[in-house]
């Protein structure tokens, strides 16, 4: 029974550490997809902050600089402006210039992913072939920030208190997305802006700046997403795998958990434990490639049901992508 | 003046309609600013632009076996744009043609792997085409069905529809078709399950430009066309008309399958003679811009395609010859495909600026 | 001039090549209504959405209490104390009324919905509203969902207020409420206009009119110096007589017998409850009725376009026997001769494609016929020429997309191919909506022209004096079931007005 506990625990563990990089996508997009703005570059979104995230902490490292802190710091902050970067070029073409969301974010996709594995190519090629972050820097990536004792708390400890400083982050993020969304009057805006621009645009609410900020916003949050992945799952190291799906299982996250993020948290572990089940259960009639469609599946279901319960809280953003122009007749 | 001072600095206007001369003109000003911009990013990779296009382009189309080579990868992107074109037209979003491509090439695949030597080489062709048509058909219907029945999300649909069924070919390589014990590769197709080779390349050039001489009849002089343009602009109308707009939904998104599906056909039996789990590699991704740019015009489908094989054939050239990586080759199409998203704005829009206005004022 | 709240001065708008406003002057002081009216297509609206921040104008200057402003958006508006109540509703159907009255407000700090649905409350106690502040969107009737729009600028303190025709949804009770809501708020000093094409409506709440006509300003006049017809005069620009031809056809026979016809909307709301009436050939059947009452239900059941859930539409062909419609395709029905032209509000919606022009749309009606896949272009591009000469449709050529045209030629190529199909039954709904005078005529000509070649037409309306004078018979609708069939020869409006209304009243169940 304690062996099957325990094996049970470090199955979340697992799942916590690869559903954290997907925590992030999906809190970004959905911050974006709030606004009526269909983002599908978030795996180019995602490439991009990973191959700058992981350059920006190299090239600290190789400076000299050894604060974990400021590393990690650095790799958020690299990150973050990748992928504000990369939405900027989506919003300017989608809001601005009102192109199709759909296909912009397919072509920002295509450039996001060149532009990674450019810069992890480039940057291996310069610094003769590989690209890795120093064991002590990497543990500030990678391990807990709580102390021993805490992680040693029997049974719980470890899932509490063993994950790294991300997953924390990625749950004060969903906390404050979800205060912001429902309780504070920007949110407010921002989700009518998705809803019914029209109407918040007659209302006096600045559409376009709305859904620039949050597309901007959002593509950052979800561009730090890749950057965890690259440092913590793929131990920091670029490799020609890249990310390898995950901006777009973060796509399919946001459909999953409705829009919603708070439930995008156990969403992301559920996820996560999808993504890594294979290695821990098991089970002899399924293959072990196709626990990985699970989670596709998953949302396929979830999208199905709900469209055919046709609840009208769990939708969509109502005008989710499509470009709004008010003199539009 | 104060008057002056408040008046936006600049308006938007719909424009009307510009003249086809003009319109062309922004759109290859738009690429060629494209460009530019990708020789900055050469530029800034260390590469002197100049030297680089000129490899892309040899690389591309300087030699009978360069050309042969963009040609193939020109192939698969031009079957899929012209399987999206009706869907979109009829705005349904179908952005599923990688997972199209995929369940036609599987299909393909099985009578490619198992049936080899119990059909003689063309029924065997001609039986792979119609398994992917079917399979890759069968796989679009699904969203279309619910779409019809419960107006479940079709983007997001088709999305998801793409990665289970690449997980599959991902099951397939490494379990029941897997090849050598551990290898994770399905072994090479029998030479009977080879697409032919005219003008040295596989034949499936000739059947995508049949596609597309039938795309273009299909789209503006069938009913079946008719149809499909009523309900992008109206569901209600086409209701009006009679039309049964699920029926609709569900036969187009299950033609656009079918081609996908033949592509992904002529992409495992004529360029790869295997399966493996990039095999649509995200040609389906890339079509739907391709069908997009091209105003879904059959014809400057074509043109694009081409395009886009050139820069993407170059880049391979560009790594081996002067090392740059050749995902320059993803960074510059994304720009051309931005540069190009962006300048239909300059087409249906015109800018109003402050001032402009001023010689018409009436009462200044 | 400093009791002056709005002054316009030359505003024009061009929206591509049509002048929607032509150098507009308007003026409006507080304590005062303004009717603003004009035919639709006249320019209103436009006028108004450049008030309110929708639309920026490309030439003129607009004075609020005589300051020179720059109206760029929404919110520009809101802060020199213009508020629009639009005829399409602007609500977030997710949100609750509290939510959806607080936003784009500046009011910083957080957010505190209770003290918002407080004061929202409390607005509604003053002028006798019935929200729920709490109650989400989706849940709302029309008329509520006006309430919140009145509510929503009043919140914002709002002392210009323009309502683009409010009561064109509203029933007679409800339009008295929210006149005398409109007087205490003039009598509170605030200066409102309201669009309106409503003449009745005119002379009982305003105070002065202004009349537009084709996006010309034609004058503003005082509403007790004027009367009826002279507005209509100001409006058409020439005096037309109201008289519409009504003859009579001797031997009408029966075409349509609807029996306890009942339809259900998706979640499962009647909105069909055992209607049953006969049309007959050779006379005009008007259905009348508050907007929303089941007549689009109603026609669209009759051709096949909703699932009925109950009862029989029993259609007699020239010479034939009785056959039951329900069950049968959309397209089996048009074949059969039943023909519906439904003009939607967006015009477009439904029955046209915009993007397309005269022959593609003529195709809506032909497109199936001949054998094999491919179209035939020929036919229907004959009968576009032959509808364009007929009806005199501007339109550059029959390829021309009906979206760029006027709302006038697009209804005539509407009904004009309805027409032409030589129907025994046709079916008309909201005609002339959005119409000129004259062109409203020459689609009463044709009706009436139909009517005296034995086609049993059925006309929905919204105009009653229109309704009494070109039809036959006139049924009522309210809330989905029929409240009455008058003779329009004999009935009043206040007959019918009274039926519109009587069975969501105390007599409803």
């Amino acid at each position: 029974m304690s062996d099957f506990l325990s094996l049970f625990l470090a199955l979340i563990i697992a799942a916590i550490t690869y559903g954290t990089p997907l925590l992030f996508g999906t809190l970004g997009e959905i911050l974006t997809e709030k606004s009526g703005n269909l983002n599908l570059g978030v795996e180019g979104i995602m490439f991009m902050g990973g191959a700058l995230g992981l350059g920006g902490v190299f090239y600290y490292e190789k400076a000299g600089g050894a604060s974990g802190i400021i590393a990690v710091g650095i790799g958020i902050l690299c990150a973050f402006l990748a992928g504000a970067l990369a939405s900027l070029i989506f919003s300017f073409l989608t809001i601005t210039l009102r192109a199709n969301q759909n296909v912009t974010g397919l072509a920002l996709s295509i450039f996001g992913t060149g532009v990674g594995q450019f810069v992890g190519e480039y940057m291996r090629v310069r610094e003769n072939g590989y690209i890795s972050i120093g064991n002590a820097l990497k543990g500030f990536f990678q391990n807990s920030p709580f102390p021993g004792f805490l992680q040693k708390i029997p049974v719980a400890g470890g899932v509490l208190f063993g994950n790294s400083v991300f997953f924390y982050l990625g749950l004060i993020l969903a906390v404050g997305m979800f205060f912001f969304l429902n309780r504070t009057r920007t949110g407010l805006y921002l989700r009518s802006v998705g809803e019914s621009p029209a109407t918040a645009d007659a209302a006096g609410i600045a559409v376009e700046r709305y859904k620039y900020l949050a597309t901007v916003i959002g593509g950052g949050i979800s561009a730090v997403g890749g950057m965890v992945y690259i440092m913590t799952i793929a131990g920091c190291v670029w490799n020609h795998e890249g990310l390898s799906g995950v901006g777009w299982l973060a796509v399919a996250l946001v459909i999953f958990c409705m829009w919603r993020p708070l439930s995008a948290i156990w969403g992301s572990v559920l996820f996560g434990a999808l993504m890594i089940l294979y290695l821990r259960l098991v089970l002899p009639f399924v293959p072990t490639q196709l626990y990985k469609i699970l989670p596709y599946v998953v949302t396929v279901v979830v999208l199905i049901v709900s469209s055919m319960r046709n609840n009208k809280e769990k939708q969509p953003p109502a005008s989710l992508g499509l470009a709004y122009f008010r003199e539009d007749r | 003046m104060s008057h002056e001072k408040k008046t936006p600095l600049i308006r938007l206007a719909k424009r009307d309609g510009m003249e086809g001369w003009k319109v062309w003109c922004i759109r290859a000003a738009s690429i060629l600013f494209a460009l530019l911009l990708g020789a900055l990013v050469m530029a800034l990779a260390g590469a002197n632009p100049v030297t680089a296009y000129g490899t892309m382009i040899s690389g591309a189309l300087g030699k009978k076996s360069a050309i042969r080579q963009t040609v193939k990868i020109a192939v698969p992107l031009l079957g899929c744009a012209l399987a999206i074109a009706p869907c979109f037209k009829m705005r349904f979003w179908n952005i599923g043609a990688e997972g199209q491509i995929t369940a036609g090439a599987i299909a393909a695949s099985y009578f490619a792997l198992f049936w080899a030597n119990r059909l003689p080489s063309p029924v065997l062709l001609v039986v792979m085409g119609l398994a992917g048509a079917l399979a890759g058909g069968v796989w679009a219907l699904i969203p279309a069905f619910f779409k019809a029945k419960w107006n479940t999300n079709e983007t997001l649909f088709t999305l998801m529809m793409n990665y289970i069924v690449i997980g599959v070919v991902r099951w397939l390589q490494g379990g029941p078709w897997e090849g050598r014990k551990g290898s994770q590769i399905i072994p090479q197709f029998d030479e009977a399950a080879c697409l032919p080779r005219v003008l040295g390349v596989h034949c499936g050039w000739i059947i995508v430009l049949v596609l597309v001489v039938f795309m273009h009849v299909y789209m503006n002089h069938t009913k079946h066309g008719y149809e499909i343009a009523v309900i992008g602009d109206s569901i209600n109308t086409a209701r009006y008309a009679g039309m049964n707009v699920g029926r609709v939904m569900m036969r187009t998104m299950f033609l656009s399958g079918a081609i996908s599906g033949v592509v992904g056909f002529i992409v495992a039996s004529g360029a790869n003679n295997t399966l493996y789990d990039g095999v649509a590699g995200g040609v389906g991704f890339t079509s739907i811009t391709v069908a997009w740019l091209s105003q879904l015009n059959a014809f400057a489908m074509v043109g694009i395609s081409g395009l886009l094989a050139v820069l993407s054939k170059g880049a391979e050239t560009l790594q081996t010859r002067m090392a740059v990586p050749t995902s320059i080759s993803d960074i510059i199409t994304g720009i051309l495909l931005f540069c190009m998203l962006g300048c239909e704005f300059f087409i249906n829009y015109k800018l109003i600026f402050r001032g402009a206005g001023k010689k018409e004022a009436r009462h200044e | 001039m400093e009791n002056c709240a709005i002054e316009l001065k030359g505003i024009t708008k061009r929206f591509g090549e049509v002048v929607a406003n032509d150098g507009i002057d308007l003026q409006l002081n507080r304590g005062e209504i303004l009717s603003l009216l004009g035919e639709n297509g006249s320019g209103k609206t436009t006028l108004m959405n450049m008030l309110s921040g929708i639309y920026f104008p490309d030439e003129g200057q607009i004075f609020v209490n005589g300051q020179p402003v720059s109206i760029r958006s929404p919110r520009d508006a809101f802060a020199n104390g213009i508020g629009m109540i639009h005829q399409h509703y602007k609500l977030v159907d997710v949100f609750t009324a509290a939510e959806n009255i607080v936003l784009g407000l500046e009011e910083g700090g957080k957010l505190d919905i209770k003290a918002a649905e407080a004061k929202v409350r409390a607005i509604c106690e003053r002028y006798g509203f019935d929200i729920d502040p709490g109650q989400k969107i989706y849940d709302m009737s029309v008329s509520q969902k006006q309430t919140v729009e009145i509510v929503k600028v009043l919140y914002r303190g709002a002392d210009i207020l323009i309502l683009d025709e409010p009561t064109a949804v509203l029933t007679p009770q409800e339009t008295d409420k929210l006149f005398d809501v409109l007087r205490a708020m003039k009598a509170d000093g605030k200066a409102i206009v309201i669009i309106t094409h409503k003449l009745h409506e005119v002379m009982a709440l305003s105070d002065k009119v202004a009349v537009l006509r084709k996006g010309k300003y034609i004058g503003t006049v005082k509403t007790s110096e004027t009367n009826p017809q002279a507005l209509t005069d100001m409006m058409v620009g020439h005096a037309v007589t109201l008289n519409i031809d009504r003859p009579r056809y001797e031997t009408p026979v029966e075409r349509l017998e609807v029996k306890g016809l009942t339809v259900l909307d998706g979640e499962g709301v009647k909105k069909l409850d055992g209607v049953s009436f006969t049309a007959l050939g050779g006379e005009i059947l008007g259905v009348a009725g508050i907007a929303g009452s089941g007549q689009k239900e109603l026609l669209e059941a009759i051709s096949g376009l909703c699932p009925v859930a109950a009862g029989e539409v029993l259609y007699t062909p020239d010479g034939g026997a009785p056959a039951d419609l329900v069950g049968k395709t959309p397209m089996q029905i048009r074949k059969a001769g039943v023909a519906m032209a439904f003009v939607p509000e967006d015009r477009l919606g439904m029955g046209l494609v915009g993007s397309m022009g005269m022959t593609g749309n003529m195709m809506l009606r032909s497109w199936k016929k001949g054998r094999g896949v491919f179209l035939n272009r020929k036919d229907p591009n004959e009968l576009a020429l032959r509808v364009w000469k007929e009806l005199e449709v501007v339109t550059p050529s029959t390829d021309f997309p009906v979206r760029r045209m006027s709302g006038g030629n697009v209804q005539k190529v509407l009904v004009g191919r309805e027409i032409a199909s030589a129907p025994s039954v046709l079916m008309t709904a909201y005609a002339v909506r959005g119409l000129d005078i004259n062109t409203s005529y020459t689609i009463y000509n044709l009706l009436t022209e139909q009517k005296m070649k034995g086609v049993a037409v059925v006309y929905v309306g919204e105009d009653l004096d229109v309704l009494l004078e070109l039809c036959d018979r006139i049924l009522v609708l309210c809330g989905g079931r029929v409240s009455g069939v008058v003779d329009a020869r004999s009935a009043t409006k206040d007959q019918i007005g009274l039926l519109m209304t009587r069975l969501g009243g105390k007599e409803g169940n």
